[in-house]
């Protein structure tokens, strides 16, 4: 009963044979070894999971690895070139946007789209954009200001302070 | 967490769905955007034998007005609704709503036919098209039907959805003249189920009376809930403050929460009242611009 699929994984194919309930994020990880998307809660709340499909992020944990036949899948790992850093990377580096790092790839997979939406988003609304992701480290402040940080970036504006605020 | 295992088949057209689901019999089910479904099926609540994705059908997703309706096609993602310039224009309704619904990635694949179809009373839709009088297109092999949001849901997990049936299309009564609609819900966090949650539209005639009112209820009923003595008390009326306090005690009254997490019976009527009452006084602000 399984199924031949082929999983477009930033840029490259990966053709496996799955069973049809095989979870997306189970394919990533262990099918095509890229261990960079995550598995935090399994039931679609923490977001850990976030990728791209076709640009809309998506929780791999609650979407059939069957489903993403023929769809492009982008995954941290697809973030940095040979140039270097992609810029929602340098903003969670230099904002010092992360603790332990569970919730980061999921973090920055969802941040994409919301500034491919809306590149230039309020405080309330990168808030509100990221509220399908939980970060049990950060207490969220640092990760909003490297979302602005990287909004300002992608924008060629002027770039905010990096130093740490005590508040 | 692992589901049962199940065959898959994604067929390209809704003949071939409807085929598929009379050839596999009662174990079928739908796939739309799947974040219902795939978390029951991964917690083993449920455990259909054969999946059949609707996703890769074309034509089942638009957001359009026509024929003195506005019609949103049963597959159209929350994300494509929360997006849509009818909407925004018109049913700000949906934008209340769809904030509320789960979280950005859930809405983009979460589709408005499939938070029907679920059939669940804890679900925002079925109250805002309660509110808004929707009917809903059902397509068999033998055509289409129409039913009416009042006779959709049957009980929990049930609705006027038959085996082999596919739900294809929402209608709802086109705005026109001053019309405003509203929705909140109170949640505990982001992505929870209401703990109650109350939708309203209300239009108004130029010398302000109001010849149309529609209050659905979210997850303090069985059932999703019309508010019929509250709309009652509304048709007619000049929308005073005395009014809306009216409709909105009718509506803390009539409802029937179950105690929960959420809170207990009394704080839930407490909750009926106070967004029934915001949420009127929201429609009609909209009504009147």
């Amino acid at each position: 009963m399984t199924k031949k699929i082929t999983l477009k994984i930033n840029g490259a194919e990966h053709t496996m044979e799955v069973e049809p309930r095989m979870l997306l994020v189970h394919a990533i990880r262990e099918n095509a070894s890229l261990t960079g998307t995550h598995i935090g809660c399994d039931t679609s709340s923490c977001g850990a999971c976030t990728i791209l499909i076709d640009g809309k992020s998506a929780k791999s944990c609650t979407i059939l690895a069957v489903q993403a036949q023929g769809k492009e899948i982008a995954t941290v790992e697809g973030l940095a070139t040979a140039e270097g850093l992609h810029p929602i990377q340098e903003g969670f580096h230099l904002n010092h946007a992360l603790h332990c790092g569970f919730c980061t790839p999921g973090m920055m997979m969802r941040a994409i789209e919301l500034l491919e939406k809306n590149p230039n988003p309020t405080e309330e609304e990168i808030r509100w954009g990221i509220s399908g992701n939980l970060c049990r480290c950060t207490g969220y402040n640092n990760i909003v200001t490297a979302i602005q940080w990287t909004s300002a970036k992608m924008q060629g504006k002027e770039l905010p302070s990096t130093e740490p605020k005590f508040v | 967490m692992i589901a049962e295992n199940f065959n898959y088949d994604a067929p390209t057209s809704l003949e071939e769905a409807i085929a598929l689901l009379h050839q596999y019999g009662d174990d079928a089910k739908i796939l739309a955007g799947g974040h219902s479904l795939i978390p029951m099926m991964k917690l083993r609540f449920a455990s259909p034998t054969h999946l059949i994705d609707i996703n890769n059908i074309p034509g089942l997703s638009y957001v359009k007005e026509e024929d003195g309706y506005l019609k949103i096609g049963a597959m159209t993602k929350e994300v494509e609704v929360e997006e849509s310039e009818i909407i925004h224009a018109k049913y700000q309704i949906f934008m209340d709503a769809t904030k509320l619904i789960a979280d950005p990635q859930v809405r983009n694949f979460g589709t408005l036919g499939g938070n029907l179809a679920h059939g669940d009373a804890a679900n925002d839709h079925p109250a805002v098209m309660i509110a808004l009088g929707a009917e809903v297109e059902i397509t068999s092999k033998d055509g289409k039907r129409t039913v009416g949001i009042d006779d959709f849901f049957h009980g929990f997990y049930t609705t006027a959805v038959e085996h082999g049936e596919v739900l294809t299309e929402i209608r709802i009564p086109a705005a026109s003249g001053n019309y405003g609609s509203a929705y909140h819900k109170a949640e505990r966090k982001v992505g929870d189920y209401a703990t109650a949650g109350v939708a309203a539209m209300i239009q108004i005639d130029d010398q302000g009376r109001c010849t149309k009112a529609g209050i659905g209820l979210t997850n303090v009923s069985p059932l999703p809930f019309r508010a019929k003595r509250s709309e009652a008390v509304l048709v007619g009326s000049d929308l005073s403050e005395a009014v809306i306090a009216q409709a909105a005690q009718y509506a803390a009254e009539d409802c029937s929460p179950s105690e929960d997490l959420r809170g207990n019976v009394e704080y839930k009527r407490h909750l009926v009242g106070v967004i029934t009452k915001r949420m009127l006084n929201k429609a009609i602000s909209r009504a009147k611009k």
